[in-house]
């Protein structure tokens, strides 16, 4: 089922948490609403499920206007970052909760409920644990758990808030590729809110990036980590060096340093900001080099295949810090020292105009 | 008040501390300490306790059970159980439905509300039952209107079920507030979201989650609305086998000389209050018990 908002809007007394908000979630697509906290990612969530109510605009549930269809007749399946289980009631009953509270006619038999419990508990891997109650499940089970029991109901959309939030690092990482796995053999449209930018890249079809109540971008993970369409959502996903200058035809000066560009449409003297992501740069330690942005050499890092290598801006960006990522052996090549100075030129640049612009 | 789930949580970490050498105090301290609670606890609490069953018992077993099975005292014992029986359902609604409202819902006005749920706690009992005399008495603002009617409120059986339900309007609402609002919504919601109605939510989810607490302040309401003596006593006009409550009974039987007999009905107050005590500590264990499952699952 395709999902639409439009000119969404919702204050919370002077905080504008969504402003104007229009997308469109595709049938079948797994969208992740990506953005830091507090950029009205769950509340739009929440809107969507109805258990928040927007100050202005419409939700569109299949076409139809649904804002004000009451939650339960939504048809939606949710699940929230804390699980938010029945404590009382053993796996089995939380499972089979939705069906049980079915107007009698609706209702399917005991026996009924019993096997579509088993095949979801089936699906997610935890057939066994169904005496157990909440309190003896693990943090991944439980998120698991709450997963079969927003499927029972066979909602039309699956909206999950936060999943992976409350768990550990490498139960996360784990819970990701199975919500993906899981996802290719339903195919029901889903949309998981998520501040974990390699969360959100990973696992959706397409991710929407939200700030301060605005969509900044929408696109495949690809698209939006190779094309940021702003300086915001180049700063979110991934690291990013960041050079503040002002254009001068082909190039941006930097202090006395220099970058060149491959913007086209940039104003002679617009005041600009140039990122490039740390496998972007690349050290030049020629001393009669002047191409780049002079740096000195604070740390390497050189652990594994690539190296991180932290760096001082001097000259004209003094008190800025940059990273950079080469191969190890280019470290070894190029006989990097600590405290050496070198110049840093970067293989690619996006420059963003200052001042509100979105270029 | 509040205090069903935050016990029972500290006795392991009690016992290491004593356990150890680095951190155990000095004899001298230890026994002292010791010594001043028990003595203090011996001569307030354990003292009068016995002291009203020896005295309830000092002319023998047959003065005590004709104590007991007195016209007046049997009438006592029935409209206290009455008065208990209206006031303890009653307050079980209101202190839901109260609790429910602040806990889970954010209003105007909330502040107040709950300043006027302790309200009764924070007046004197006597000022409460004078209340209801300058409201429903002969002279008060419905007087009037009610003996027109010929309805009977102060000095009769309604009064003292106003007044009860009054003085222990408080214990379950300020027992469930806090529990309820440490619970949060969360689980509500996803039972709405899951297609459960109002009161399926209710019965389902919100009602097993509090039942501990709801039984501690039911428990607490009753020992309450059993022992009350103030409010019911300015109400009640002390009419014997019609408006007497036990506790009633016991001030007017020891007024009358009938030491004995006052002790006896007393004894039956001290029995009712060491089986709350009973209860209670039981239901704390309980609540103790699903507060600690509740950590672990939230963790």
């Amino acid at each position: 089922m395709s999902i639409q908002v439009k000119n969404i809007h919702k204050q919370f007394g002077d905080f504008t948490a969504l402003d104007d908000i229009s997308l469109d979630f595709p049938s079948g697509e797994l969208v992740a609403l990506l953005g830091p906290s507090g950029c009205g990612k769950t509340t739009l969530l929440r809107i969507i499920a109805g258990l928040e109510q927007a100050d202005a605009g419409q939700v569109l549930l299949d076409g139809e206007d649904a804002s004000s269809t009451h939650v339960r007749e939504r048809q939606v399946g949710f699940v929230f970052q804390h699980y938010a289980l029945f404590k009382h009631m053993t796996v089995f009953d939380n499972v089979a909760f939705g069906m049980r509270m079915k107007p009698r006619g609706q209702r399917p038999s005991e026996a009924k409920i019993r096997d579509k419990v088993h095949e979801l508990l089936k699906l997610v891997q935890l057939d066994w644990l169904a005496d157990r109650f909440p309190s003896q499940l693990s943090g991944g089970q439980r998120q698991r758990i709450a997963l079969a029991r927003a499927l029972a109901v066979e909602p039309r959309v699956l909206l999950l808030d936060e999943p992976f939030g409350a768990l550990d690092a490498k139960v996360r990482k784990e819970l990701r590729r199975w919500l993906r796995k899981l996802h290719d053999e339903l195919h029901i449209t889903s949309i998981f809110v998520t501040h974990d930018q390699e969360e959100a890249l990973e696992v959706a079809d397409r991710v929407v990036l939200m700030d301060h109540g605005k969509v900044e971008q929408i696109g495949t993970p690809e698209e939006v980590y190779r094309h940021p369409a702003t300086p915001f959502v180049y700063g979110f996903l991934g690291s990013v060096n960041l050079f503040h200058g002002r254009v001068d035809g082909e190039s941006v000066r930097v202090g006395d340093d220099t970058l060149a560009h491959q913007t086209s449409d940039l104003a002679h003297g617009a005041e600009v900001v140039a990122f490039a992501r740390p496998h972007e740069l690349d050290i030049d330690t020629d001393p009669a080099s002047t191409a780049g942005i002079a740096a000195r050499i604070n740390r390497i890092l050189a652990f594994g295949v690539t190296a991180r290598v932290e760096l001082d801006g001097i000259n004209g960006s003094t008190g800025q810090h940059f990273e950079v990522e080469i191969t190890r052996q280019r470290v070894l090549d190029l006989g990097l020292t600590d405290g050496q100075d070198v110049r840093l030129v970067p293989s690619r640049l996006k420059v963003f105009e200052k001042d509100g612009a979105t270029g | 008040m509040a205090g069903a789930t935050s016990m029972h949580l500290g006795s392991d970490h009690a016992s290491r501390f004593e356990s150890k050498a680095a951190t155990r105090e000095t004899p001298l301290v230890k026994w002292t300490i010791l010594a001043l609670a028990l003595g203090f606890f011996a001569i307030f609490l354990l003292m009068p306790l016995i002291a009203v069953f020896v005295e309830a018992l000092r002319k023998g077993w047959e003065t005590y059970v004709s104590a007991l099975v007195d016209p007046d005292a049997l009438s006592a014992i029935k409209l206290t159980l009455l008065a208990a029986a209206i006031s303890v359902p009653l307050n079980l609604v209101f202190g839901v439905a109260a609790a429910w409202a602040i806990a889970k819902f954010e209003f105007r006005g909330k502040q107040i509300l709950i300043t006027l749920i302790d309200l009764p706690f924070s007046v004197s009992p006597v000022i409460a039952g004078l209340v209801f005399v300058l409201i429903f008495g002969a002279q008060g603002w419905f007087g009037p209107w009610l003996s027109e009617h010929d309805i009977k409120i102060v000095f009769a059986v309604p009064g003292i079920v106003l007044a009860t339900v009054f003085v222990t309007f408080p214990f379950i609402a300020r027992e469930l507030i806090p529990l309820m609002q440490a619970q949060g919504r969360e689980e509500e919601e996803a039972a709405v979201v899951l297609g459960a109605r109002g009161w399926q939510v209710f019965w389902h989810v919100t009602l097993p989650n509090i039942k501990w607490g709801l039984m501690y302040g039911v428990i607490l309401t009753n020992a309450r609305a059993m022992g009350e003596f103030g409010a019911v006593s300015v109400v009640s006009g002390h009419i014997r086998g019609q408006t007497n409550t036990l506790p009633l009974h016991v001030e007017i039987l020891y007024n009358e000389y009938m030491f004995s007999a006052a002790f006896a009905v007393a004894s039956l107050l001290a029995l009712l209050a060491l089986v709350t005590l009973v209860i209670k500590n039981w239901v704390e264990h309980q609540a103790a018990r699903s507060y600690r499952e509740t950590q672990e699952s939230a963790s």
